[in-house]
């Protein structure tokens, strides 16, 4: 399927897909990406709800997996390992630059 | 064609097993994989090594790259017509290619222009890196990639491409735009790969960036935080007059509601001023009369709790 837009899209919390957009657009099978759900690499804005639908972010977590498990030829429970582990990485370094710029230099 | 020395880039002898090669395949990957090392080279040194593993570790590639012989990484050389007949595609062109298109072609791996399996575009992973203005208003850039693309005969050319990117507002430090069909060309009829950008921001000398809200540093005369002041400040959108409140402290937050970068979804992020107190250098005989004047009138004590605190010895 050839896409004609080429308008930008911003991968955030806000930007929801869907699994079969998710699959599409990583290049993982729609089965290989329940699997990382399964391992717990990537979840659903609402695992209660159906259709599941995922946030923007999900897609470069997912992109990380599949560059991980090639790279390094893992597991799945080891890709879903390294992803939330990498997660949770992103997030203190992101909490630490927060609070570095509330820090005043020096006068 | 270029040659490189697969063997250097593992740091492995000629005659390592395929065991020995893995091995430093991992030690490498496990410091440079662009997931998890810190290296600002790291992307170009996994790409080396990764590219250097996937001949290395296939047997017959392995042996087919043997028999191109020693050269000097990075001298022009050509496969002898006797490795062309035996490993070669007749396809391929080797004057502008690359060594590790070379070997994509052979078994185990795929050549693009081979068949007519539909076969998606590869993504493209781009950083760039743009200023507050930038983000403020929007930006286009223009990103230089050199990419493998077929030609007719679907032959490989690394080409050199340079595309123009629109960046709209939105942006902020760490944040990845997606761009439909922007990577590479996809073959008999598949689908165009995407591009990924990867933007950060440069430093600006005022302003720090958290997430969509800026800070800066508001530095105050001890006279204008005791008695309050209206203050020039910068925004990214030109000065704005801050109304700071009498008797205000050293480190306190005034907030500039949507003064800081625009969000994707149209609202904008804040500006937090931080009110710094500070001294002049040296003061003049006539400031140093006042301050005693004002040291003599005030009953205030900064020191209260710290007093407490020491008489009830804590």
């Amino acid at each position: 399927m050839a896409h004609e837009s080429t308008e930008p899209v911003w991968l955030t919390d806000d930007h929801l897909l869907s699994v079969a957009e998710l699959a599409e657009m990583s290049g993982l099978s729609e089965a290989e990406l329940l699997e990382l759900v399964d391992y717990g690499a990537v979840t659903p804005v609402d695992p209660e709800s159906s259709p599941w639908m995922f946030t923007g972010r999900c897609l470069l977590t997912v992109r990380t997996a599949c560059r991980l498990r090639i790279s390094f030829d893992l597991e799945p429970h080891g890709v879903a390992l390294m992803v939330s582990l990498l997660e949770r990485i992103r997030g203190l370094e992101s909490q630490l630059d927060s609070l570095r710029a509330q820090l005043p230099r020096h006068p | 064609m270029k040659y490189k020395d697969y063997y250097a880039t593992l740091g492995v002898g000629r005659d390592a097993t395929t065991e020995a090669i893995k091995k430093a395949y991992r030690k490498l990957a496990h410091k440079y994989h662009p997931d998890v090392s810190k290296d600002p080279e790291g992307e170009e040194k996994f790409k080396a090594v990764a590219e250097a593993y996937e001949t290395l570790k296939s047997p017959e590639k392995r042996a087919a790259y043997d028999q191109l012989g020693r050269h000097a990484p990075g001298e022009n050389f050509r496969p002898s017509p006797d490795w062309d007949q035996q490993h070669g595609d007749p396809q391929f062109s080797f004057d502008d290619a690359d060594l590790a298109d070379l070997f994509a072609g052979m078994a185990g791996g795929r050549h693009p222009g081979g068949g007519h399996i539909r076969m998606p575009g590869q993504d493209y992973d781009v950083s760039t890196r743009i200023s507050l203005a930038e983000a403020y208003n929007g930006t286009e850039v223009e990103l230089r990639l050199t990419v493998p693309e077929p030609d007719a005969q679907g032959r490989l050319h690394r080409v050199p491409r340079i595309l123009k990117v629109r960046i709209p507002k939105g942006a902020t430090d760490g944040q990845r735009l997606r761009l439909t069909g922007r990577g590479g060309k996809g073959l008999n009829g598949g689908r165009d790969g995407d591009l990924y950008l990867n933007i950060t921001l440069h430093p600006h000398p005022l302003f720090r960036v958290s997430g969509h809200d800026l800070y800066l540093d508001l530095p105050l005369a001890p006279w204008e935080a005791a008695l309050g002041a209206s203050i020039e400040v910068p925004t990214l959108a030109g000065a704005v007059r801050l109304k700071v409140p009498p008797n205000t402290q050293a480190g306190q937050q005034l907030r500039l509601p949507g003064r800081g970068l625009p969000k994707p979804q149209g609202k904008s992020g804040d500006l937090f001023v931080i009110t710094q107190i500070v001294m002049p250098a040296t003061t003049s005989d006539v400031e140093n009369g006042l301050f005693e004047q004002l040291a003599k009138a005030s009953t205030f004590n900064p020191r209260e709790r710290l007093q407490k605190e020491m008489k009830n010895g804590t």
